[in-house]
């Protein structure tokens, strides 16, 4: 397929908005209005609900192209969510949106759209949830939008976007064992910055990347969101950015040599990276293994690896958290769960459990826990004099054995 | 009809920093909270609660850059609208926040200039689309973006809702 003469080479965000708004080429920071290909919610459907209510049209858009999965706060954990719930399933069913996940149907919102199918490449897709730039590994343009902006979208189903310019990250090299997806994005927000990509595109290819499961790459495009990318991509085979597509700049990253150690967000930023090693010394009360970065089938089969006839700490608590009822249950079928179980951990429910700070494993005043989810702000997780770690799912788990932050390869030559 | 003026006059409440997180300006736990006015009540709830408590109407919330950083919920927009603000100047914003404020009808202003140039009491006059801040207790002036017209175009109709009953109003 060659370029027409006319054609300017396209970055992936160029070509998908180009296409979604119904033009031949688009160009960085001009503002196109874009058809939406899939809407997804989560419990904050319900104030989607309620301005789209105000607006005052009886029918959403497309039911069809609008998906509803539960995750923050299940199963309910207080009357006030349990009335929540209730009148978004009410609504999801008088509205005839069939791609309702209630709980114990799904889990979390970005690993359900992923694993039933939803997303495909060139896709616009967007969520009332910011780690929506998830589903760039899947070849989409996929963003974070607000509830009241959503009920727009359902009302008309498009919405106007300013084409962002893009940053290209190539990576090379071997990564060294117990070295991840999770340690190189954290690596690279720590270059970037917690704006170093904000308002723009990340494209990310290389050998270090095609060699990538696609799980590792959803990490890599779940926590561009934390550098500001409003998108954030993968390679895919179906579709990729045009020959001679122009970038604003090249980050050139050889995971081998640059990702040497494991990398850690220290509180209470995500660009607050350092190398394993610089940490220090530090005594873990809680180490969580979960969330739309970290909750996959690969995630849970490394710490099972780790924790396998070992026994966690008994200062640390050790919670783990499938990602889906399908992770969960095909970890159960490979015997992680049981290993995990074994070693002394608690298995939530599929969810986000204590990530947003509600429940499943909050901190209290002084506590420290290492995790491999995606936020460590004051008081994320908990007590505004907690602190939270983020590491790899590696980390997490030798952490939760030594009691104490941890390198994997320290927990496997110790003696059990 | 329009609920927002394009010059905006106010007092300082808070001058922050940088990377102002959607978790400091509205925590988590506090998400099924889904009347947006009474988002109000946990605004910097953690970290500064005294700012809600002093917060008067319509005065101005100033911050470094990358502000509204982090989750796309927009009880972090609604809380401080609902608390009085009258508009959030920062060095910059966090992208989904941006947007949040301005379909809910709060000004978002960016300055680069703002931080250094303000302290809590000064009084400011914002020309939304002047680009211009004049720190009247200063004497000072300091540039600002002027709002795009699309921009302009919702905060004047109180915001994306509004904006959206008019045009499907049956």
């Amino acid at each position: 397929m060659g370029l027409t003469p006319m054609t300017l080479p396209m970055t992936m965000a160029e070509k998908i908005l180009a296409r979604a708004s119904g033009r031949e080429a688009v160009r960085p920071d001009e503002i196109v209005v874009a058809n939406v290909d899939l809407a997804m919610s989560h419990e904050n459907a319900d104030l989607v609900r309620k301005s789209f209510l105000e607006i005052g049209v009886s029918q959403v858009w497309d039911a069809s192209k609008i998906v509803i999965i539960f995750d923050h706060r299940i199963p309910a954990e207080s009357e006030k969510t349990a009335t929540t719930h209730k009148a978004v399933r009410e609504f999801a069913a008088a509205q005839g949106i069939e791609n309702f996940y209630d709980v114990g149907r799904g889990g979390i919102c970005h690993q359900v759209l992923a694993e039933r199918g939803h997303v495909r490449s060139g896709m616009v897709v967007v969520g009332t949830d910011s780690h929506t730039t998830t589903h760039g590994a899947l070849g989409a343009f996929a963003t974070g939008i607000g509830a009241t902006e959503m009920a727009g979208v359902w009302t008309e189903g498009k919405l106007w976007f300013k084409v962002p310019s893009t940053i290209r990250i190539e990576v090379e090299g071997e990564f060294r064992p117990w070295i991840s997806a999770k340690d190189l994005i954290l690596y690279i927000i720590g270059k970037l910055g917690a704006d170093g990509a904000d308002y723009r595109a990340v494209e990310f290819d290389g050998p270090a990347i095609r060699r990538m499961t696609q799980a590792s790459r959803m990490v890599l495009a779940n926590l561009s969101m934390e550098m500001g990318a409003k998108v954030a991509f993968t390679p895919v085979e179906e579709m990729g950015p045009d020959p001679g597509a122009q970038y604003e700049r090249t980050l050139r990253v050889d995971a081998g040599r640059d990702v040497a150690e494991p990398q850690i967000a220290c509180p209470h930023s995500v660009d607050n990276v350092k190398p394993l090693s610089a940490v220090g010394d530090l005594e873990v009360h809680q180490a969580v293994l979960g969330s739309c970065t970290n909750g996959r089938i690969e995630d849970l089969e490394v710490a099972a690896r780790v924790v396998a006839g070992r026994q966690v700490h008994k200062r640390t608590r050790l919670v783990v958290i499938p990602a889906s009822q399908q992770v969960y249950r095909e970890a159960m079928k490979l015997g992680y769960l049981e290993t995990l179980m074994a070693a002394g951990a608690i298995i939530n429910p599929p969810g986000c459990g204590p990530c947003v700070g509600v429940h499943q494993g909050i901190l209290a005043a002084g506590e420290v826990c290492v995790s491999s989810t995606n936020r460590n702000f004051i008081g994320r997780m908990g007590s505004k004099d907690s602190f939270v770690y983020l590491a790899s799912p590696a980390v997490v788990a030798a952490s939760a054995i030594a009691g104490r932050l941890a390198h994997p390869a320290e927990v496997e030559a110790a003696h059990v | 009809m329009s609920d927002v003026k394009l010059v905006l006059r106010g007092r300082v409440r808070a001058v922050l920093g940088e990377n102002i997180d959607t978790d400091l300006i509205y925590p988590g736990r506090f998400l099924n909270v889904t009347d947006r006015e009474k988002t109000a009540e946990h605004l910097f709830e953690l970290a500064y609660p005294e700012i809600r408590a002093g917060l008067q109407a319509g005065e101005f919330i100033v911050a470094g850059k990358n502000f509204g950083c982090g989750s796309s919920r927009e009880q972090a927009a609604a809380a401080l609208k609902f608390a009085g603000a009258g508009a959030v100047v920062a060095g910059s914003f966090a992208r989904i926040f941006y947007r949040n404020a301005i379909n809910l009808g709060l000004p978002a202003v960016v300055s680069a200039e703002a931080h250094a140039g303000c302290e809590v009491g000064d009084e400011l006059e914002i020309g939304l689309t002047q680009g211009v801040i004049r720190n009247l207790t200063k004497g000072t002036e300091l540039r600002a973006a002027a709002l795009d017209p699309r921009a302009v175009e919702l905060l004047e109709a109180g915001g994306l809702i509004p904006y959206l009953k008019k045009k499907y109003a049956a």
